[in-house]
């Protein structure tokens, strides 16, 4: 197996808040890894330090063995990394289609001077249709991504990071704001662009949906790693059950418990 | 027949216009607000005046707009390292670094400025001609751009750099650009000037003038060409015609401003595509 992705001794600091005391783990290609933990744990953090928006104090970060903690996120996200915010940010001041358009002419934009010459975005905007509608929100093509409920812009969000077209999908908390029906439209479209070929890391807070999902998890708390590993075995571990609990319950099953906790 | 006075406000009107599209590139296209303009305007003018004498005005007019946007380069380059916000501030001290340095240069004429700019050569009607293609290609690649994926690009960055950057453009490289150009057609702006004028003096490079052209992009609404051309040639011509409104014209050019970002953020084109919209959607107001 070939490490697309890894991460050594991450260390984030924001001001006197450590986010991430040292984290490292590794993404094989093909992988679709679960990040969980408590709230405030630096799951958000960790994917912000590895698309680049956030710089780490300390530690490195590999994409397919080259070192890119000294690149700019827009080098990344050519080298293949892709992004979804948790907290979601379209383009206000672009249309539904026209957000997962721009994403999808990477290779346009990349130079200046490609760009100025270019006109067309009729390809790009097949392609972005074609998103749109792989993630459930075509009717909202023409929209402006203002009149979206939360649901819509959280699939937007998925359909822009996947317009990149990236080798590493870093998705966070994607299925939040879903209903129900459409999470679970949603998380089996990840699950077949995973068996595409795309290597994912998932942050969720239903660990019921997680475990379905998820053959490993990395679960973090407090900015540290706690448990790393084949996904029945890490949810049934006693530190794993009680930074989700906030105390020792080992005895109880934990994909139920927990569902509820973090958040 | 086209008389001394027309001639004067084809030319002023035209300049502005110049000055105007430069500054939407970079404000309105790329969402960089700048305040100093003025400067960029003022190397152009300089640099014609200096090399009027020897070169022929194609050459003179692009290389003056080279020299300006060198700098713009440089401003681009240092404004980078500037937080958004403060980017105004920025760029309202480069006008003000250009002022006080140009006043202080012997070899620039000082506070006396430069004159004996040598004639323009096109006689009156080629000078309206040349004013009015430069206009007229400024308007052009203004809409080449907004159309092309380097303006895509430039309204991505405008709307969120950070979310830009992550997917692959090189937000940096982007402000760059708009900043080069704009501050190229500034440049060639300027020259016309030097041209028109043929004397210059460090004053006609202010803060007034860094303003009054902002004031125009913002109240055409930013990014929108025939917007900003509008709303160029009426608050150009205005002070113009009346007495009353050239003694407050920087009143008047605050109070736009104001009251445009209070009440119609997107400006005259705002103005219009909400108008438009109401009627074809048939909605009462
Ligand atoms: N930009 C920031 N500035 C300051 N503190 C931050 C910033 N981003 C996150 N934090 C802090 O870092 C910690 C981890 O946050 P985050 O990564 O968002 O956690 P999670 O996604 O696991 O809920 C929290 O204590 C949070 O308040
Ligand atoms: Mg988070």
């Amino acid at each position: 197996m070939t490490t697309l992705l890894a991460v050594e001794d991450v260390l984030v600091r924001f001001g006197g808040i450590v986010a991430l005391g040292g984290v490292s783990f590794s993404l094989a290609k093909g992988e679709l890894l679960g990040l969980i933990g408590p709230n405030g744990a630096g799951k958000t953090t960790m994917l912000h330090t590895v698309i680049g928006v956030v710089k780490p104090t300390e530690g490195r970060i590999l994409v397919a063995d080259r070192d890119v903690t000294r690149l700019a996120p827009d080098a990344r996200a050519r080298l293949g990394v892709a992004l979804t915010h948790q907290i979601v940010r379209p383009f206000r001041g672009l249309s539904v289609l026209d957000n997962v358009t721009l994403a999808a002419g990477f290779a346009k934009t990349t130079h200046l001077a490609r760009a100025i010459v270019s006109v067309s975005r009729t390809a790009e905007r097949a392609r972005a249709r074609e998103l749109l509608a792989l993630v459930g929100i075509a009717d909202y093509a023409d929209a402006a991504p203002g009149v979206l409920p939360l649901g819509a812009l959280k699939r937007l969000e998925v359909a822009r990071a996947l317009a990149i077209s990236p080798a590493v999908l870093l998705l966070d908390e994607p299925l939040a704001g879903l209903n129900s029906v459409e999470a679970a439209r949603l998380a089996a479209t990840l699950a077949d662009l995973n068996a595409s070929g795309i290597t994912m890391i998932l942050i969720e807070h239903n660990l019921a949906k997680v475990a379905e999902i998820c053959p490993r998890l990395v679960v973090l708390d407090n900015g540290r790693k706690i448990a790393d590993g084949p996904t029945a075995a890490v949810l049934a571990d006693p530190q794993v059950i009680a930074a989700y609990m906030g105390q020792d319950t080992s005895g109880r099953e934990p994909g139920r418990e927990a569902a509820h906790a973090g958040g | 027949m086209i008389g001394a006075y027309e001639i004067t406000l084809v030319a002023v009107v035209s300049i502005n216009l110049m000055l105007a599209l430069g500054l939407n590139l970079i404000t309105g296209f790329c969402g960089q607000v700048s305040l100093g303009h003025a400067a960029f305007f003022g190397t152009g003018a300089y640099a014609a005046a200096l090399a009027a004498g020897g070169l022929s005005l194609p050459v003179v007019l692009v290389l003056a707009g080279l020299v300006a946007c060198a700098l713009g380069l440089l401003v681009g380059v240092a404004s980078l390292r500037v937080r958004e916000d403060f980017l105004a501030i920025t760029t309202m001290g480069v006008g003000f670094v250009f002022l006080g340095f140009v006043r202080k240069q012997g070899w620039l004429g000082a506070e006396m400025g430069l004159t004996d700019i040598p004639d323009h050569g096109l006689g009156d009607i080629g000078f309206v001609g040349l004013c009015l293609a430069l206009v007229a290609a400024m308007a052009a690649l203004s809409w080449h751009i907004k159309r092309s994926w380097m303006g895509f690009g430039f309204a991505a960055v405008a709307d969120d750099e950070r979310t830009a950057r992550t997917l692959g453009i090189n937000a940096a490289a982007y402000k760059l650009a708009a900043f080069v150009i704009g501050t190229f057609l500034a440049g060639v702006a300027g020259a016309v000037y030097a041209y028109f004028t043929r004397f210059i003096i460090p004053s006609a490079f202010g803060f007034t003038v860094s303003i009054s052209i902002l004031t125009m992009v913002i109240v055409g609404g930013v990014g929108s060409i025939w917007g900003v051309v509008a709303a160029c040639v009426v608050l150009t011509l205005l002070p113009e015609f009346s007495r009353v409104i050239n003694d407050y014209k920087l009143l008047l050019y605050g109070a736009l401003i104001v009251l445009t970002m209070r009440f119609a953020p997107g400006g005259l084109a705002g103005l219009v595509r909400s108008l438009v919209a109401r009627r074809s959607t048939g909605g009462a107001p």
